[in-house]
């Protein structure tokens, strides 16, 4: 059993964390700041059921994506791609290698510092919720595939094929934006179409 | 065909020779990820050791996971902060107004 009076104490640090996510989901600042502040009342009034010394970044998270799951989804209403296109692994990578298939480190650093953080979130936020959910608490909160079945609520077996195929989808829509900016083709022959 | 840019490797090698280019990329993720069984784990990285394309991928793959969670930070409003903190503040009070033992427990 958690003290309430210790609340703030643990909580209040994870709010950056759970900020950023909430806009990831939300795509919105208004949107996002009501879910954090959602999640951060009802966490105070849950905290009694929540055992100090267990994951607590975990349990906010949990909270956070219930919350958002129950109000601002449903209230979108926006429709749930079943699917994402699903592109082949490395889909990035190849297309930013030259043609004998290794990428060098400084033009691998190259590339990648070329992202915007705007590129980065807008990529991440073109992801259909499920997947954007699992690849934003794998790759940017650093959970590992137990906790976000736990966070999320579904098998681990979807949570691995989300966040896998979700990776995928990603790269393309990076692809793509690098792409617009001309700084990269499809590579020569290795074009899936 | 995934990983066909790779698929290249010595593989005459008995070292990582249980594991070859094709199946080290699809396991890839769960690699990095640290969701492979140590046997798994160690076998992969051996293969990582001698196959130099499939390296020079999974540290693309690394890269790119550090830059995506380094752009995807926000900076919080300091209002909301505030909100929170008020927010939590006035449950309190609610909570103390239902049951006056909360305020001095014991």
């Amino acid at each position: 059993m958690a003290d309430q009076a210790r609340f703030s104490d643990l909580a209040m640090e994870h709010m950056p964390a759970l900020y950023s996510a909430a806009l990831r989901m939300t795509r919105n600042p208004s949107d996002a700041e009501d879910l954090v502040q959602e999640t951060y009342l009802r966490a105070y009034r849950g905290f009694g059921g929540f055992t100090e010394g267990t994951n607590l970044r975990a349990w906010l998270y949990r909270i956070l994506t219930n919350t958002y799951i129950n109000s601002y989804r449903a209230a979108k209403r926006r429709p749930e791609i079943a699917d994402v296109e699903d592109v082949e692994e490395l889909y990035l990578y190849h297309r930013l290698a030259p043609s004998d298939g290794t990428l060098s480190r400084s033009a691998e650093e190259e590339a990648l510092a070329s992202f915007t953080d705007d590129e980065v979130k807008a990529a991440i936020e073109s992801l259909p919720d499920s997947f954007r959910m699992a690849v934003l608490l794998a790759d940017v909160e650093g959970f590992s595939y137990k906790e976000i079945a736990e966070i999320t609520d579904v098998p681990i077996g979807t949570v691995m094929s989300r966040i896998h195929r979700g990776r995928r989808a990603l790269q393309k829509a990076l692809h793509d934006f690098a792409e617009s900016r001309g700084l990269v083709g499809t590579a020569p022959g290795r074009s899936s179409e | 065909m995934s990983g066909g840019q790779v698929s290249s490797g010595p593989g005459t090698d008995d070292v990582g020779a249980d594991v070859d280019c094709g199946s080290a990329i699809h396991q890839l993720y769960h690699y990095l990820d640290g969701e492979l069984t140590e046997q798994r784990r160690s076998e992969i990285s051996e293969h990582l050791d001698y196959c130099a394309p499939c390296a020079s991928a999974a540290g693309f793959e690394t890269e790119l996971r550090q830059v995506i969670a380094d752009k995807c930070k926000d900076h919080v409003p300091d209002t909301l902060m505030q909100r929170v903190a008020q927010q939590i503040e006035a449950e309190r009070r609610k909570q103390v107004d239902i049951d006056p033992e909360r305020e001095h427990p014991e």
